[in-house]
């Protein structure tokens, strides 16, 4: 499942996408994001007939992405994002 | 001394009872509950049919709304004692609020679910157009989602807009879709499908001399496009269902329809029902899985 995250408003798109049959619910993402906006729950929320733990995007977050998310997108040079690179499986994507 | 003021958003509250069953032949009665941020509906199920059901107006107390709506479906099943539920799923924007539920699903599941038994397996793309937010999903043959998104940072474009905008424009919420196609030429969509400015913008344009239904048919239009532009972000997979109060105004989905490109598929049931109809599906199916009620 691709799970979309955020909201998209007069100044853009900003969606966070979890590939929820690529993730694992490691964890890796969590450690690697500086806002903190990546939980693991052990129970999809979205799917109740998952069993095995699913990386989501936090409740208190999501609402305001384009903020949280704005210290890792400069303006220029702008390196990988650190929770792409972390995801060894490449369930995380960023529509912005 | 005032007039009593009338209520144009009211929509009609109601409740229904299956007369080709009987709870008492069911092996598993499970019910779902789904409190939104306008409306709450409560589904009751026999073996995965539906039973009965109730859909009324979320009030100002989530656990209040919950138990009304229930009683309120228990009205039209008279006789059914309320412990003979076997297990109870809450879903929607109150979810966490329902006191007597076993466990909380989120609507995202819980429509596609739905939608898939008020529409039938072809549906692969569901539509919801709440009362606060606004959520495209796709879905397998199985209801099981494989692609969401949810709008829920802002009511534009929402059902709780349109009660607004029938308050302001004096027009019942049930006749905002005809009387939004009685103009002569299709209006430009207002500016803006933020209610606040929306709002705004169409008393100004009341003011420079624009009909009601003129008002009402740029509104449903600009509605229709911001609908539109969270659609396209999912993209869209024949068969194309549409559920929440918004599927019942004519005025927004027959202007949406053509930006799809495809026809909307229909239903019998009530649209309001989709995702308590699915709550008490995923009920259904996690008993039978022997993960219902906890006890």
């Amino acid at each position: 499942m691709l799970a979309n995250y955020g909201y998209k408003d007069a100044s853009g798109d900003f969606f966070v996408t979890i590939d929820t049959e690529k993730c694992d619910g490691c964890g890796d993402c969590i450690s690697a994001c500086p806002a903190a906006i990546f939980l693991v729950l052990d129970e999809d929320p979205n799917d109740p007939m998952r069993d095995e733990p699913v990386a989501i995007v936090a409740q208190d977050k999501k609402k305001k992405l384009k903020y949280e998310c704005n210290p890792c997108k400069p303006l220029r040079d702008r390196p990988p994002l650190p929770c792409v690179e972390a995801c060894k499986a490449g369930a995380i994507s960023h529509s912005w | 001394m005032a007039e009593e003021k009338k209520e144009f958003w009211r929509w009609t509250e109601s409740n229904w009872k299956n007369p080709d069953l009987d709870w008492e032949d069911a092996e598993l009665i499970t019910v779902g509950i789904d409190v939104g941020s306008v409306s709450s509906q409560a589904v009751i199920m026999a073996d995965g049919e539906i039973l009965a059901y109730g859909n009324m107006r979320t009030g100002s107390d989530s656990p209040n709304s919950a138990g009304n709506a229930l009683n309120f479906a228990l009205q039209a099943l008279d006789g059914m004692p309320e412990d003979r539920m076997d297990c109870c799923i809450g879903t929607g924007y109150g979810r966490i609020n329902v006191p007597f539920a076993d466990r909380s699903i989120t609507e995202i599941a819980c429509h596609a679910r739905g939608a898939n038994f008020i529409y039938g397996p072809e549906v692969r793309t569901v539509l919801d157009v709440g009362g606060q937010d606004i959520k495209v999903i796709q879905c397998d043959d199985k209801g099981k989602v494989t692609n969401f998104l949810m709008n829920d940072k802002c009511a534009a474009g929402t059902g709780r807009g349109m009660e607004v905008f029938s308050d302001l424009l004096g027009v019942s919420i049930n006749e905002v879709g005809d009387r939004s196609f009685n103009v002569k030429e299709e209006p430009t969509a207002v500016s803006s499908t933020c209610v606040v400015y929306a709002k705004s913008e169409a008393t100004g344009l009341l003011r420079k001399g624009w009909t009601t239904e003129e008002v009402l048919a740029a509104y449903c239009r600009a509605m229709a496009e911001r609908i539109y532009s969270l659609i396209e972000r999912v993209g869209v997979v024949p068969e194309f269902a549409v559920t929440g109060g918004m599927a019942k105004n004519r005025g927004v989905m027959d202007r949406l329809m053509p930006m799809v490109g495809l026809e909307r598929m229909k239903t019998g049931w009530d649209t309001q029902i989709a995702g308590a109809a699915g709550a008490a599906l995923f009920g259904y199916a996690l008993c039978r899985k022997g993960k219902g009620r906890q006890k």
